[in-house]
């Protein structure tokens, strides 16, 4: 159920060059049942900006109501959201849309989790969740360079991590495609998000693989009522059927929507 | 709630305050935050004789106080607003304004004429002015003598009373009324969204993928304002007013400069319960200010003998 809550900042810290790992503490996090989920922040008590603000959910501690975000401070509404304090209010709308499947990836099968950029933070809660499950677990994150990444240690812990730099800074060079080529990996379950062409990429490269992927798109209400962020759907690409990012995603099995 | 009731033709509203087509679907969504029945009317989603996609993505973009939008008109098509969406709000208690597109003469009139006929429909929102479709839309909604003419076919059509939805886009909004008026509709609802752009600070390019979108939010707020001001004064019919409406405080001020119920759009997709919110505080404004009734309101920006009340239910 969606709940519309003023939540309390925990502790708001710059974990990489202009990402932010902001943690909150509110009654709705009883309603995130799943990994993948989004909030929808409202970042200032004024008009400007006026809309809100969907960040994914990098970790959800029910027992502590607690749940934390990563998010990249880069325009007006992410930067007011990285100078939130400690004990400040945030008006949060969620959980919000349709997460990543854990029962998709059995105990014992493999799942490869593909992050890009600010797409990683949510593979976090999903790879806490299938390691507890018994699925072995290989993360491939892929960022732009050394400054940016974030939670290389935190994933390392949970199974084999690859870091991928476009620049060579860190890890391998390229892109996270490269290193699964390169690596050789094998796996039943992929999970991925991060952008688009990252995600057209994956969903080409393994067409008979279970994949699910997670969209981004701008967004209006975040509940599926102002139809901004709508995409066709690959068995009628032309037609009127649709999907909304919101609601009916942003997690989507792979060949479902039109990427 | 008599304090805010008020009657307009077709409509007999507890109250006063209703969701902006386009800003509220067919109401589902909200429906998980409240009781729809609150709600003094919901005018829907904008209804095509067929289903339409719409515009590509990107969709939407934030403007300082504001945002652009360029959905498209994106519907599932009459038969389907008909048999499904309304079908589904006839559970509550709210007589629905249903807004009526299309791209041709005829698009308006089967549509008027089909969706006028259901039970909860108790009047019509003419779109003519819609910015962003390629046809129809805005050249029904910028050319008086055109506008005139196809709010009259319409009229002859409909089964219940037209409100036509004026476009801030032209240079003249009292001579568009007026043409409308004559034309036979019983009421006008104002504004539509202004015609906007934004362009990207890396690309250089538009954001929006069909380059220009309608402006809406409390941006646009004083535009409505003054041209609700300037067409009251010059009709006999009434207004539902619309524009960047975020509380009771922008209800009254709608009220002062001529309108006689007002609708919430952009705010809907900020706060889900912002209406029902409105509601409740719009008598604790109205015993603060010291009116009886929110009629007494209307027009009070222009009207010489503020005790004459003619709206009031």
């Amino acid at each position: 159920m969606i709940r519309n809550e003023e939540c309390i900042v925990l502790s708001n810290q710059e974990i990489a060059h202009n990402i932010f790992e902001l943690t909150l503490k509110g009654e709705l996090v009883q309603q995130m049942n799943e990994p993948g989920q989004f909030v929808h922040l409202k970042v200032s008590d004024s008009v400007d900006p006026l809309l809100r603000r969907p960040i994914s959910i990098a970790k959800i501690d029910q027992t502590n109501n607690m749940f934390t975000m990563i998010f990249r401070a880069e325009g007006t509404g992410t930067k007011l959201l990285g100078q939130k304090k400690v004990g400040d209010v945030v008006d949060v709308l969620g959980p919000l849309g349709n997460g990543f499947p854990v029962e998709e990836a059995k105990a014992g099968s493999t799942a490869l989790l593909v992050g890009g950029g600010i797409g990683v933070p949510p593979l976090y809660e999903l790879s806490l969740r299938l390691k507890e499950k018994g699925v072995n677990v290989i993360h491939v994150l892929g960022f732009a360079t050394k400054d940016a990444v974030f939670y290389e240690e935190k994933f390392a812990e949970l199974g084999e991590t690859y870091i991928v730099t476009v620049d060579g800074t860190l890890g391998e060079k390229g892109f996270v495609t490269d290193v699964i080529s390169a690596q050789n990996l094998s796996f039943e379950t992929l999970y991925t998000c991060g952008p688009t062409p990252m995600l057209r990429a994956l969903e080409a490269a393994y067409p008979e693989k279970n994949v699910y992927l997670s969209l981004e798109e701008r967004m209006g209400c975040g509940i599926g009522a102002c139809f901004a962020c709508v995409c066709r759907t690959q068995e009628d690409p032309t037609g009127y059927t649709y999907k909304k990012v919101c609601t009916d995603g942003p997690v989507f099995k792979g060949g479902e929507v039109l990427i | 709630m008599s304090q805010l009731a008020v009657n307009l033709p077709g409509l007999q509203l507890k109250n006063p305050i209703m969701p902006a087509s386009g800003c509220f679907g067919f109401g589902r969504e909200y429906s998980q935050f409240y009781d729809l029945s609150t709600l003094g009317s919901i005018m829907i989603k904008a209804t095509t004789v067929e289903p339409r996609f719409g515009n590509p993505t990107p969709r939407v973009a934030e403007t300082t106080a504001g945002m652009l939008n360029a959905i498209g008109l994106q519907n599932p098509g009459l038969k389907k607003v008909i048999n499904e969406e309304l079908a589904w709000l006839d559970q509550f208690d709210v007589p629905i304004i249903a807004n009526v597109a299309g791209s041709l003469e005829e698009d308006y009139i089967e549509v008027a004429r089909e969706i006028s006929k259901v039970s909860n429909v108790h009047a019509l929102e003419l779109n003519i002015s819609c910015p962003n479709v390629k046809t129809g839309g805005i050249a029904f909604g910028t050319i008086p003598e055109v506008a005139k003419e196809l709010t009259k076919k319409v009229k002859e059509v409909s089964s219940v009373p037209v409100y036509v939805k004026l476009s801030p886009n032209v240079s003249n909004i009292v001579e568009m009324a007026k043409a409308v008026e004559a034309g036979g509709a019983d009421g006008l609802t104002m504004i539509n969204t202004l015609i906007g752009m934004r362009l990207d600070l890396k690309t250089g390019k538009p954001v929006l993928a069909n380059n220009t979108g309608g402006l809406s939010g409390p941006a646009i707020k004083p535009v409505a304002i003054r041209m609700i001001y300037e067409v009251s004064q010059h009709v006999n019919i009434p207004i539902i007013g619309m524009g960047g409406v975020q509380s009771a405080e922008d209800v009254i001020e709608f009220f002062y400069a001529g309108a006689s119920a007002v609708a919430v759009g952009t705010a809907n997709f900020v706060d889900p319960l912002v209406c029902p919110k409105i509601i409740e505080q719009l008598p604790v404004l109205l015993n603060e200010l010291g009116f009886d009734h929110i009629s007494e309101c209307t027009g009070r920006s222009w009207k010489k003998n503020e005790k004459l009340a003619y709206h009031r239910a």
